[in-house]
């Protein structure tokens, strides 16, 4: 459940890159810790992410978690089935597909450097490793 | 009064292994390591709304109280009046200390010659060493708390589901009564109660004969084991208090508008002080709290009225059967009419909510008592 291709945070965030533009979402343990996902704040598109700063919350029926930004960037699209005013809203697709339907942000990426200093799939492995 | 102790290592249930063979999230809580969630705190949730759910409370405390001076010394205690219920039957209620603040909730059940009280878990040490305390002669306490299992079974469709594995009748114990018989051929206490909102049954089992029962019930089409955290939710959803969130040792039974249970006519611990401050008024009342947006209030969050601070979220949640977020909260008396309009403060924003009548949802429950 730690696909190959994308780098992670030690608060169990992913990121996709793809050209400037990094995916960002919540993982597979994140998402399985916290149980059902009923709420997800997500910033405006424009948004200035800081590395390490917080850009959202995630609610499970249970408990608030915060999301903290693996990068620097903007803000450039937000997943709308997050959006508590959409029609489509359904946050449980964080529980069902962490690393499909339920990525949160796309943010153009500052530094695409940056993204080689995050933990690559076996990295993250070893940091989930006995929870 | 006694400090609760902290144990490093988390107490078993007789049940210990059932959840982890049905593959439960086992927390610490209250010092015992319990099932948080099974297959999720939405769909246990709601099978608990729509059919029956399973839940293990053993790790609650329970002390008999029985000699000739039994009644006495339980009313001298208990902020609910014994003496209004018959034999069969049993009565919810709070103890104080001698400044009329809560140091549990819980309930006692009424037999010929003796009484059972079950209180919380976390809890527990704290009222036996205070029940030991206010001992008096003619009175014998024997805590059964490590020899008791207790296996909840809770729905709409629970007594039809449990009546074929039990030796009586079901339908002759009424709401907040109770009876001697048999469960899955084990001994058992069966009572009318629970915590849910729904109908259903509690079994008070033999701790080395538990896991019979509950391999049974939660092998039934249409019964799910349900953890804590959906108790949590069904409970909200019913308005009913937990203590250390609701009520505390901060705060009287009056506060958290448990004025029905607090019986000011007759004489127990902490009802002078409880008089006298009814009598001066009662400052605070605990109220269900109905968020107008996606938000979802939680235990901390200010709650504000024209401006200024009134009060504090107690408990709050995403409600899974209104789908949106509500609360208890704690605050000034003259904001409790329903339909009152309130700010919950949520993440620095005011979020807009109105005070609302208590349950939130109305289950099968019978009555409340």
């Amino acid at each position: 459940m730690i696909p190959d291709e994308l780098r992670y945070t030690e608060e169990h965030e992913w990121v996709r890159l793809q050209g400037d533009v990094a995916e960002i979402g919540i993982t597979h343990f994140a998402q399985d810790q916290l149980g059902d996902i009923v709420f997800v704040e997500l910033p405006a598109v424009g948004f200035k992410l800081q590395t390490g700063k917080r850009f959202g919350v995630v609610e499970s029926v249970k408990t608030v978690s915060e999301l903290y930004s693996p990068l620097d960037g903007e803000v450039v699209e937000i997943n709308s089935v997050l959006s508590q005013d959409s029609d489509s809203f359904d946050p449980e697709a964080v529980n069902r597909e962490p690393y499909g339907a339920g990525w949160m942000i796309k943010a153009k990426v500052a530094n695409t450097g940056d993204v080689d200093k995050l933990l690559d799939a076996k990295g993250y492995a070893s940091h989930t490793e006995g929870h | 009064m006694a400090q609760v102790a902290t144990t490093t290592t988390p107490q078993r249930t007789a049940l210990y292994d059932c959840h982890v063979e049905l593959g439960a999230k086992m927390v610490d809580f209250a010092g015992w390591e319990m099932p948080i969630e099974y297959a999720g705190i939405l769909k246990e949730h709601e099978a608990v709304r729509t059919s029956a759910g399973l839940f293990d409370l053993s790790h609650m405390g329970e002390i008999w109280v029985s000699g000739p001076a039994a009644l006495d010394y339980l009313q001298s205690l208990f902020t609910n009046d014994l003496s209004k219920i018959e034999v069969g039957k049993c009565q919810y209620g709070c103890m104080c200390n001698a400044e009329g603040k809560v140091l549990d909730d819980m309930i006692i059940y009424r037999f010929t010659n003796k009484y059972l009280v079950v209180m919380n878990a976390s809890n527990r040490e704290k009222i036996v060493a205070w029940m030991k305390t206010k001992w008096v002669s003619n009175t014998k306490l024997d805590e059964q708390s490590f020899q008791t299992s207790l296996i909840a079974i809770q729905g709409p469709k629970a007594q039809e589901l449990l009546q074929p594995h039990v030796s009586l009748d079901l339908e002759t114990i009424p709401y907040y009564g109770f009876k001697d018989g048999k469960a899955v051929g084990i001994q058992a206490l069966i009572s009318r109660t629970g915590y849910t909102g729904e109908d259903g049954f509690e079994l008070y089992l033999p701790w080395a004969e538990a896991a019979t029962v509950w391999r049974t019930l939660v092998a039934l089409e249409g019964v799910e084991p349900v953890g804590l955290g959906a108790r949590d939710t069904l409970r909200l959803e019913s308005g009913y208090a937990l203590y250390g969130h609701e009520l505390s040792d901060a705060i009287t039974p009056l506060d958290a508008s448990l004025g029905w249970v607090t019986k000011l006519d007759k004489n127990f611990v902490g009802r002078d002080a409880l008089k006298a401050y009814k009598e001066a008024g009662v400052q605070r009342c605990l109220i269900g709290l109905d968020m107008d947006g996606k938000t979802i209030p939680r235990e901390g969050y200010p709650i504000h009225h024209e401006g200024r601070q009134v009060g504090v979220v107690t408990s709050g949640t995403f409600s899974p059967t209104l789908k949106r977020g509500i609360a208890l909260g704690s605050v000034e008396t003259a904001l409790r009419a329903e339909g009152t309009e309130i700010e919950v403060e949520i993440r620095g924003r005011n979020e807009r909510a109105k005070v609302t009548r208590l349950p939130f949802v109305k289950g099968s429950v019978r009555g409340r008592s």
